[in-house]
């Protein structure tokens, strides 16, 4: 589904990724740890289409389709999302508003007809019930006053309405309390299927215990150091991250 | 013969054809001579530095409406609030038309200046409130001089008036070129409210050049919300002078959306005389090309325990140019004064420009005062989490711009026009937003 090949990107001519090789498959789960500032959100927002980084060698395949040169409406019609580790405010668009937009928009690109009013408010009753999300939030200006937790919640919430091939989770579990991760964890699992994808990019392995990685990618100054699978993550949880560094200036 | 000979030349003229009231015909006889000895205002005078009227005065003007002309409701309804029940004062090329108007005298007055000028159980309040309001300033007493026709509004005490009042000025291209002066007298006596809704639209691609001044008296309680639509088309420029009076505990509040239009200055000038006045100042620009808007306003704090809340949002694409110059007064004897002012911008073009003043005059030492204003560009990363829904850059950036103007649109209190006016904001962006803010 994805394949990242010697990604290289910068941003202001400072190099960040130096050469990242990732391979995807549908119904995968990735988990992407590191240290902070080894690249991780970088990776995220490149792969989304970010403008304000270069990339400057590699590419970034997906579904077999060349996409470093597409905008990020492009790559997020074909399938691609992204759960922000900061989600943006937009005051006087309320959730309900932004969402349609989103769908109706995606639909048009692909020569669809909008959505059906009837059949949008079914949409979202049903997938804010899966984020157990509360109807007075649907009206709420999108993110605008939102707690840390309800902010996530509303990430997995467009996701759950979007339905997209590859979501790739930016420090989703950052700022969330147990109840809200629980919550967030169940509805990206229930959101799985065979035919999609999961790349989860987190500081922690407390997310990790309800979304469970079928692979751990460990990030350091831009490349993938280490990989292996969900015992890498317990591993990083016991020792941190100083051996990594050691065995990689070693 | 330049503009300014012209106006001062056929004055003798304009006021020979006009029913003559004594009152009102000494006040436009001084006013003449006050434009006579300034003439235009040029960049010279501080107010106007931003600004230069020598593109728009330039044409040759007709001073006079000469003859009449009739539009088909059909043709403009697109420029009325058309889906409420409204009184509506219209005007083509400076005349009355009573076909498209609805206009009452049932327990209140919504009519015409010429009939207030002319008709003695006027008289009272026209020398009670005629041009007790405006300012000596060169542009208004030119207007003062050839005040003749615009609207009149009076609304005796405890009404409350239901259906919003439209006055729109159309103009339709007769002459090659027109200059209008229309005039506006509105007195809202206490305890009354009165919604106006206020447009002016060109109809040709002929220049046409609007000197408007509105007169606005909110008497005792009185709540007056008034809302100015500017979205002419870039051959039609307006200077358009507001002068608001209020008494003690009344509530006013003028919204200005400024969307098209060659030249746009709006005067804006609040006066509290009393105590627990609140004046709300507020406005969206939304311009591009060359076009220029100039928002000057004024709120004068007289007497205690007041407030005033300024809030102007504009976005200027291409070469565009903007002005904010917001100055707040407050006398030594208004203590506890609220007096809130806020200018924000967005420049989309590296070929826009705004040039932003706030001017606080504090004379008393226990008040609230506070201003600021920015200037950015869009948000970057507001503009990346929307495209990475799903939603192209041309629909993202026009949903970044409402949620920037979004306080100012909020506080529409008539929801067809609020409606009416996130339309025009829509088409202007070329977007289909497919649901109402």
């Amino acid at each position: 589904m994805l394949k990242i090949n010697n990604l290289h990107a910068s941003v202001e001519d400072k190099a960040i990724l130096r050469g990242i090789n990732l391979e995807v498959k549908p119904g995968e789960v990735h988990a992407i740890m590191g240290p902070n500032g080894s690249g991780k959100s970088t990776l995220a927002s490149v792969v989304a289409g970010k403008e304000e980084y270069e990339v400057t060698k590699g590419n970034i395949v997906f579904e077999g389709e060349d996409i470093e040169e597409l905008g990020a409406e492009e790559r997020a019609h074909k399938g691609v999302f992204l759960s922000f580790q900061y989600p943006v405010e937009i005051p006087g668009v309320s959730v309900t508003n932004f969402m349609k937009t989103a769908i109706n928009e995606t639909r048009k690109a692909k020569g669809l007809e909008d959505m059906p009013a009837k059949d949008m408010l079914k949409l979202i009753r049903e997938k804010s019930e899966l984020l157990e999300i509360d109807r007075k939030f649907l009206s709420r200006s999108l993110n605008e006053g939102f707690s840390g937790g309800e902010k996530k919640r509303n990430e997995i919430f467009q996701m759950a309405m979007l339905e997209p091939k590859l979501a790739i989770l930016d420090e989703t579990d950052s700022g969330l309390d147990i109840d809200a991760l629980r919550i967030v964890a169940n509805g990206v699992n229930k959101l799985k299927s065979k035919d999609n994808a999961v790349v989860v990019i987190t500081h922690y392995q407390r997310l990790l215990d309800y979304i469970v990685p079928d692979f751990v990618h460990v990030l350091y100054n831009g490349r993938i150091v280490k990989s292996g699978g969900k015992e890498l993550a317990h591993q990083l949880e016991e020792k941190g991250y100083d051996w990594i560094k050691e065995e990689v200036n070693a | 013969m330049d503009l300014k000979e012209k106006l001062v030349s056929s004055f003798l003229a304009f006021e020979n054809k006009v029913d003559i009231d004594a009152y009102v015909h000494d006040v436009r006889s001084d006013a003449i001579k006050v434009f006579e000895e300034k003439g235009f205002p040029s960049k010279k005078e501080e107010t106007w530095k931003y600004t230069s009227l020598n593109s728009v005065l330039k044409e040759d003007y007709s001073v006079f409406p000469k003859q009449e002309n009739a539009l088909d409701y059909k043709d403009v309804k697109k420029y009325f609030i058309h889906d409420i029940d409204a009184y509506k004062i219209i005007f083509i090329d400076g005349k009355y038309s009573s076909h498209l108007s609805q206009t009452t005298h049932d327990g209140i007055d919504v009519c015409l200046m010429s009939a207030a000028l002319s008709k003695p159980k006027y008289q009272l309040i026209i020398e009670n409130y005629f041009n007790k309001a405006a300012e000596k300033d060169s542009l208004s007493s030119l207007n003062t001089a050839f005040s003749s026709e615009g609207a009149y509004i009076h609304i005796p005490k405890n009404k409350v008036v239901e259906k919003p009042i439209q006055i729109i000025h159309f103009s339709t291209g007769n002459e090659s070129a027109t200059m209008l002066q229309p005039r506006n007298l509105i007195v809202v006596d206490e305890n009354s409210h009165v919604q106006i809704i206020e447009r002016h639209q060109s109809l040709t691609s002929n220049p046409v050049l609007t000197n408007s001044v509105t007169e606005i008296f909110a008497n005792k309680r009185a709540i007056v919300d008034y809302y100015k639509i500017q979205n002419d088309n870039e051959n039609a420029s307006l200077i358009d002078h507001t002068f608001v009076k209020q008494s003690r505990e009344s509530f006013a509040s003028v919204h200005t959306f400024s969307f098209g239009g060659k030249l746009i200055r709006n005067n804006l000038n609040f006066y509290q005389n009393g105590e627990r006045i609140d004046s709300t100042l507020k406005g969206i620009t939304i311009i591009g090309k060359k076009q220029h808007v100039d928002h000057n306003t004024l709120v004068h704090h007289i007497e205690p325990n007041c407030e005033s809340h300024q809030d102007y949002k504009g976005i200027f694409d291409d070469r565009s140019t903007g002005v904010f110059n917001g100055k707040v007064v407050v006398e030594k004897e208004a203590q506890k004064t609220n007096a809130f002012q806020a200018n924000n911008n967005i420049l989309i073009s590296d070929k826009a420009s705004i040039n932003t003043k706030p001017q606080l005059e504090i004379f008393a030492d226990d008040v609230k005062c506070s201003h600021g204003c920015t200037i950015g560009q869009l948000d970057e990363s507001a503009m990346f989490y929307m495209r990475s829904r799903g939603i192209p850059e041309k629909e993202a950036k026009a949903l970044l711009m409402f949620a920037f103007s979004n306080n100012v649109l909020s506080s529409v209190k008539i929801p067809e026009l609020k409606q009416h006016i996130t339309k025009i904001i829509a088409n202007k962006l070329g977007v289909d937003l497919g649901f109402d803010l």
